[in-house]
């Protein structure tokens, strides 16, 4: 019999050693479930000492055929392509869009002048019952702006906008959502896919929706329920720019490798209702220039749509060096120019919301297709920078997935399906086509010239060259790592909005409806909120809490700091933006989704 | 041997909590279009409570019927209180132009009252969109039942009800017989999440469709809206630095 030594704790002893002991449990733990424990997880693991384990509850599970996780215009345009050719075919194959807003549509925002030719292959015959409000542009303006005045810039090309419409791109969003249900394809807006799941083999087996009732804490609440798995033969995802499963999908499946780095613009857009006199119905406008500086690209825009509605927004080039700049802020004073003041003036503002869009076009675009799945829509990013439109390409993108999957499940071959045809197909349409043309146009700002240095090169691409040329610029570095220390910029004071034409960031963010639960483990994940601190405030000075444009992140004096400043996250505020994910120099900030249901509830945008 | 209970839960599809309600141009009406419609909150701690109750009294509850009087996208609302936990649903359907007045609501729900004989009415004290607080009060007594409103618990002890309710000078317990009208308030239990699957299994839970005629009611208005109308933007104040410049303030505001 052999005799075991049994160290037994006690009081002090017992309370210095918890941790330790609490470690130990961790890493094993981990280990069982085959997990590095430094990891960020999907869905946080509870750690510390709960009385159960809810990773341990089995999760509900069922069975579809595909699977998409978001339910945008990519998302809904494959469901409803797979159904459509399913339907032609007289064959039974069960799709499921899982979206994390509460209603579909309510986390979409963009501009948006739609280029109607993916749908008009979609639903050919959708002019006679169209969403609403859908106004046909009439005509087209681009200005250069200085402090006080403008002038007129010839039109590229790819700017001309006959034929297409202004819309509200939630509101399109919610009429694909209706067509896609029409058609048979399971909708569940409220649900949001937290973890990808894997079969033994590597490949994606489907997707899980996030445990909620969980406390800020990680422990469930009386109102725990455990999230529901979906095994799908296929998984499309969806989820627009820059989506956090597919970040770790790209990661895992290395679908970047040899491709430029992905970059990024914010586009920050407000609605407004203006008097009559001041609306000019399909009038669409862009400026370039004032307030931003040669080093910052970016520009704004003006619509006129609906019935006295304007839609006016600034996108800005996230790869800005200045980490004093705010681009909420840019755009407050932008509205001031005569160019927009002049429109908005006695108008009432309805509605604000903030988006990240992708920039890197041609070169930026990974491999598509992996084993179990594909990357459809912005996720991907297919978005046609100097045409300011990707609505078109990501619902073909979509559409193209949606063929090569119909054909792919009609074999009963086993294994993984990988939908190579999908990558063939992309390349040969016009969504491939089109980025290529412009590959350069975007690019050409990144150098010391700037934006002048852009402006020119662009006209002679797209006019003289027509994309024709024989190089391929390339995208230098990714956006966070462009951003400059704060000691090598200039400071920028910002006027104080004026309430009328310009608003403080908390008015307009409640414009937004955004809400989550507080008593939520925080979604935007950071390991260590006082690490963090001490590595971002002195190189960067609070660049989180002017980039984003929700208020979220906040820098508050504290005396008991290393570095004078307690770094705190308002989680409540967000609005899903993610230009924390993508922005932050210290590349420390996980965007991961929180309870389903929850974020902005947009209204016309 | 006390009886069983069966527990009528209406709900009201309103603009969802979290957004800024506007006036519509002609002053006519709060605009609400396209806008995100979700279930009245206090309606859904009613629905949590009806749950509840079933899950504290196995026997006694036989049957949770939601209901709710409105326009067809009410039936949304329906099938998440179906989701949490109830066992059918019931939807009246009127036209979406003309919002239910609480009396009218309360001659339908006693009309449905009657048709499925409940014995349970739990519904919210009120809906935050007009803020009436008149239809459960209407509805017992044109039914003739006992009340107990703005409950912040409820307690079944046979055939008596004992329900705490908030009153302006804190609680009050009053001890009711059934039939019995409960509106709830804010404190009596956080609502559950209606999780996929359960959401997934309601829709094979049966819908009644009806009309007020199929109830014998016949659906009026009785009031006509002349006007809404936003309040009056808050004026800035002015911070002061000593008790003279108030003093100086209140002078010249005329106050004092």
């Amino acid at each position: 019999m052999s005799v075991r030594r049994v160290t037994v704790l006690t009081g002090a002893a017992l309370r210095q050693a918890l941790p330790k002991v609490q470690l130990a449990v961790r890493r094993a733990f981990a280990r069982q479930v085959g997990v590095s424990c430094r990891s960020l997880h999907s869905t946080r693991p509870l750690f510390q000492h709960e009385t159960f384990d809810p990773a341990t509850i089995e999760r509900e599970s069922d069975e579809v055929d595909v699977c998409i996780i978001g339910g945008g215009p990519a998302g809904l345009s494959a469901a409803i392509r797979i159904k459509q050719l399913a339907e032609d075919e007289g064959r039974d194959i069960r799709v499921l869009v899982l979206e994390k807003a509460g209603e579909m549509g309510a986390h979409t925002l963009s501009g948006a002048v739609i280029e109607p030719r993916a749908l008009n292959e979609l639903f050919p015959e959708w002019r006679d019952n169209p969403p609403s409000p859908l106004t046909p542009v009439k005509d087209d303006a681009v200005k250069f702006l200085t402090e006080k005045g403008s002038f007129p810039l010839p039109l590229p090309p790819q700017m001309h906008n006959e034929g297409n419409y202004i819309v509200s791109l939630n509101h399109v969003v919610k009429w694909l959502a209706e067509k896609a249900e029409e058609l048979g394809v399971e909708v569940y807006p409220g649900f949001a896919a937290s973890e990808v799941l894997y079969n033994e083999d590597g490949s994606v087996k489907g997707v899980a929706t996030n445990d909620v009732g969980l406390g800020r804490d990680g422990k469930p609440k009386s109102t725990y329920e455990r999230g529901m798995e979906f095994h799908a033969k296929l998984t499309f995802f969806a989820e627009g720019c820059h989506g956090s499963l597919t970040k770790q999908i790209v990661k895992k499946f290395n679908l970047r490798k040899g491709i430029d780095p992905q970059t990024y613009g914010l586009g920050l857009k407000e609605v407004w209702e203006v008097p009559a006199e001041n609306w000019k119905e399909g009038h669409v406008s862009h400026s370039l220039g004032w307030p931003l500086k040669k080093d910052t690209y970016g520009g704004g825009w003006m619509y006129h749509f609906g019935e006295n509605l304007v839609s006016v927004g600034l996108v800005i080039g996230l790869d800005y060096p200045n980490p004093y700049l705010n681009p909420y802020m840019e755009f407050q004073r932008m509205k001031h120019h005569p160019m927009y003041a002049d429109v908005l003036k006695g108008g009432k503002c309805i509605s604000y919301g903030a988006r990240t869009l992708n920039e890197g076009g041609y070169q930026s675009v990974p491999r598509l297709t992996f084993p179990g799945g594909v990357l459809i829509g912005d996720t991907a990013g297919f978005l046609n920078v100097p045409k300011i439109k990707g609505t078109h390409a990501a619902m073909k993108s979509g559409m193209l997935a949606a063929e090569a999957a119909v054909k792919a499940l009609a074999s009963d071959a086993p294994g993984a399906i990988q939908l190579y045809d999908y990558e063939t197909s992309i390349k040969d349409s016009y969504v491939m086509k089109e980025l290529y043309e412009v590959r350069n146009v975007r690019p050409s700002f990144h150098t010391k010239l700037g934006v002048y240095g852009g402006l020119l090169y662009s006209g002679i691409d797209t006019l003289i060259l027509r994309g024709k040329a024989p190089w391929t610029f390339k995208h230098p570095s990714t956006d966070a790592a462009a951003t400059k220390k704060a000691s090598e910029c200039e400071p920028i004071e910002y006027p104080k909005p004026d309430g009328e034409l310009s608003f403080d960031l908390l008015t307009n963010v409640a414009r937004t409806g955004t809400n989550h639960e507080e008593d939520q483990p925080v979604h935007l994940q950071v390991e260590d909120w006082v690490k963090h601190a001490e590595a971002a405030y002195p190189d960067y000075k609070g660049i989180e809490n002017r980039f984003c444009p929700a208020g979220v992140y906040e820098y508050i004096d504290d005396e008991k700091s290393a570095v004078g400043k307690r770094f705190q996250i308002n989680a409540q505020n967000c609005i899903h933006c993610k230009t924390c994910d993508i922005k932050v120099p210290t590349q420390d900030i996980n965007w991961q989704v929180p309870q389903g249901g929850e974020g902005p509830q947009y209204t016309l945008t | 041997m006390s009886q069983k209970l069966r527990i009528l839960t209406p709900v009201k599809r309103v603009l969802d909590y979290a957004l800024k309600p506007r006036v519509n141009k002609t002053q006519t009406a709060v605009d609400i279009a396209g806008m995100k419609q979700s279930l009245n909150p206090f309606d859904e701690i009613a629905v949590e409570e009806a749950i509840r109750l079933r899950e504290k009294h196995k026997d006694r509850v036989e049957d949770i019927l939601a209901a709710s009087i409105g326009p067809v996208k009410a039936q949304d609302c329906l099938r998440t209180a179906m989701a949490m936990g109830a066992d059918r649903s019931a939807h009246i359907e009127v036209p979406e132009s003309e919002a239910p007045e609480p009396l009218a609501v309360a001659k339908i729900l006693k009309a449905l009252v009657e048709k499925e004989g409940s014995n349970v009415v739990i519904l919210g004290k009120q809906a935050i969109d007009d803020d009436s607080q008149q239809t459960g009060q209407m509805l017992a007594g044109l039914l003739g039942w006992s009340q107990a409103t703005c409950a912040a618990e409820v307690k079944v002890e046979g055939d008596e009800i004992l329900v705490t309710r908030e009153v302006d000078g804190g609680t009050e317990t009053v001890k009711a017989q059934l039939p019995i009208i409960i509106t709830t308030d804010l404190r009596l239990n956080e609502p559950r999440f209606a999780t996929l699957p359960n959401i997934m299994k309601a829709k094979k839970k049966p819908m009644q469709k009806l009309k007020p005629s199929d109830l014998n009611v016949e659906y009026k208005k009785s009031f006509e809206l002349l006007k809404v109308q936003e309040p009056p933007t808050r004026q800035g104040g002015a911070k002061v630095g000593s008790v003279d410049e108030v003093v100086a303030k209140l002078k010249e505001a005329g106050v004092i």
